[in-house]
């Protein structure tokens, strides 16, 4: 059976019901997505039907996941946050400047920690073999991205605006514009994998893995704010993106939470 | 709204977990993620296994993350893991002195992975354990579970997770030696659904 862009809005509709339901009826929010989410068709096979078993990590601070591993000036290189500067040409497309602060749930900056991004070209084209979108390469853009947050947990990447692109989830399946982020915290519980949107995309509401975030609220988080004060003269313009990481550390036990 | 008021705590709410997707492979792997351990240290373990979906089949995109202690069950807080050459932006990789505790290393064409890292030592109650953090494509969230190795009965018997997991659940936990048991080599799969399901854990 092909699978069409209705088939798969019904599904996602669904799924939203489905969640609106279980707040109403006193369920608690989700701010991440669940595993087992269909609308991805990739999802079905590599999701865990056994509950998670849970570990609190009050119970001893002695925790190898209570600690993260480090990262250093060694490990990154001077450019590795300008995606435009990599190759000896200067990309095709909008230049953009992200920039955003890295968080914990008290809202405390995470400093010194390693963010990598990795996106797809002005044109919607990643460069990677098992890419098979009819787009063109850019031989100046690779589209790879590495920085460590400063002393108020900011990151900042100049790059190029990534174009949206077709994939093969169901017939004339679309993914917004975004920029893939991979983070650290302070403590391993925090690691985070995850995407950033931009603005106004009208593609939010056909894609199957943004829809997997059925809160509302929460699938706002993933969208940057354009942001004039980031924008550079003559250069790039800004978006704002800050991300707060979820996932208990050595601070959420001394609170008591 | 992206950006965060500090200033309310209860304004400071998580930002939601993506797929990893099917691209990552030529931004997040470099070289020598495997090779956790310094070069020729005693205490080499060698750690490798499959990642199975729930029909049994193996995962070519996927990729875990290992941290772990050292022998004497202290976490390093040492860089170093993807060292950069300034001149070429090309990779160093590790130095092979000093010991990071943490790598990465994405399955092969048929789902295999393999790591080289240093026997953890104990901390806390639990027995000695490495700490997994699993990515794949079309895993919405990546999921931790942890590598307990044979040997001390009585330290797994005692661990406060391992114990309260039935057998079969509890088994799938740790590694199993490859061949005689004399060597330092092991065998730890990870079945992401059904038969013979890994245990994925949640903190708390």
């Amino acid at each position: 059976m092909t699978l069409t862009q209705h088939d798969i809005d019904q599904e996602i509709a669904a799924e939203h019901a489905a969640y609106e339901k279980r707040v109403a009826d006193g369920g608690p929010i989700e701010h991440h997505p669940r595993r087992d989410y269909a609308p991805y068709r990739s999802s079905l096979l590599r999701h865990p039907k056994q509950p998670l078993v849970p570990i609190d990590v009050a119970q001893d601070p002695e925790l190898v996941e209570l600690a993260s591993p480090a990262f250093g000036e060694r490990d990154i290189t001077e450019i590795d946050n300008d995606l435009t500067r990599q190759h000896t040409g200067e990309p095709i497309g909008e230049r953009i400047t992200v920039s955003g602060r890295l968080l914990d749930r008290a809202g405390r900056p995470i400093r010194g920690q390693l963010v990598e991004i990795w996106q797809a070209n002005s044109a919607g084209r990643y460069a990677h073999q098992r890419e098979q979108h009819d787009a063109p390469l850019d031989p100046n853009f690779t589209g790879v991205g590495r920085t460590l947050t400063d002393a108020d947990g900011f990151y900042r990447f100049t790059t190029i605006q990534p174009g949206p692109y077709p994939w093969r989830n169901h017939v004339n399946a679309w993914r917004p514009a975004h920029i893939h982020f991979s983070v650290f915290g302070t403590a391993f519980t925090q690691r985070l994998v995850t995407q950033m949107y931009f603005p106004n995309d009208p593609l939010f509401a056909y894609d199957p893995i943004l829809q997997s975030v059925t809160d509302d609220a929460a699938r706002q988080r993933l969208v940057a704010t354009y942001d004039h004060s980031l924008s550079v003269p003559e250069f790039s313009l800004g978006y704002h993106w800050d991300i707060v990481l979820d996932g208990p550390n050595a601070t959420w036990m001394e609170e008591g939470r | 709204m992206t950006k965060i008021d500090t200033s309310s705590p209860e304004n400071v709410l998580p930002t939601p977990s993506h797929t990893v997707g099917p691209f990552y492979g030529y931004a997040l792997p470099f070289p020598g993620g495997e090779d956790i351990a310094p070069a020729g240290h005693p205490d080499t373990i060698t750690l490798h296994g499959y990642i199975t979906d729930g029909e049994g089949k193996p995962l070519p995109d996927a990729f875990v993350e290992l941290w772990g202690p050292d022998p004497d069950g202290r976490l390093p807080q040492v860089d170093g893991s993807m060292r950069r050459d300034p001149a070429s932006g090309g990779f160093l990789g590790r130095n092979g002195v000093e010991f990071t505790g943490w790598g990465r290393v994405q399955t092969d064409a048929n789902g295999h992975w393999y790591a080289r890292t240093l026997r953890p030592g104990a901390r806390g109650s639990s027995a000695p354990y490495l700490s997994v953090c699993v990515f794949a494509r079309g895993l919405l969230v990546h999921l931790f579970t942890r590598i307990y190795l044979p040997g001390d009965a009585a330290a797994l018997a005692a661990d406060p997770l391992l114990s309260r997991l039935p057998q079969a659940r509890r088994d799938t936990l740790i590694a199993r030696p490859e061949s005689d048991g004399t060597t330092s080599t092991y065998r730890f799969d990870i079945r992401l659904q059904g038969e013979g399901e890994t245990v994925f854990l949640e903190f708390q």
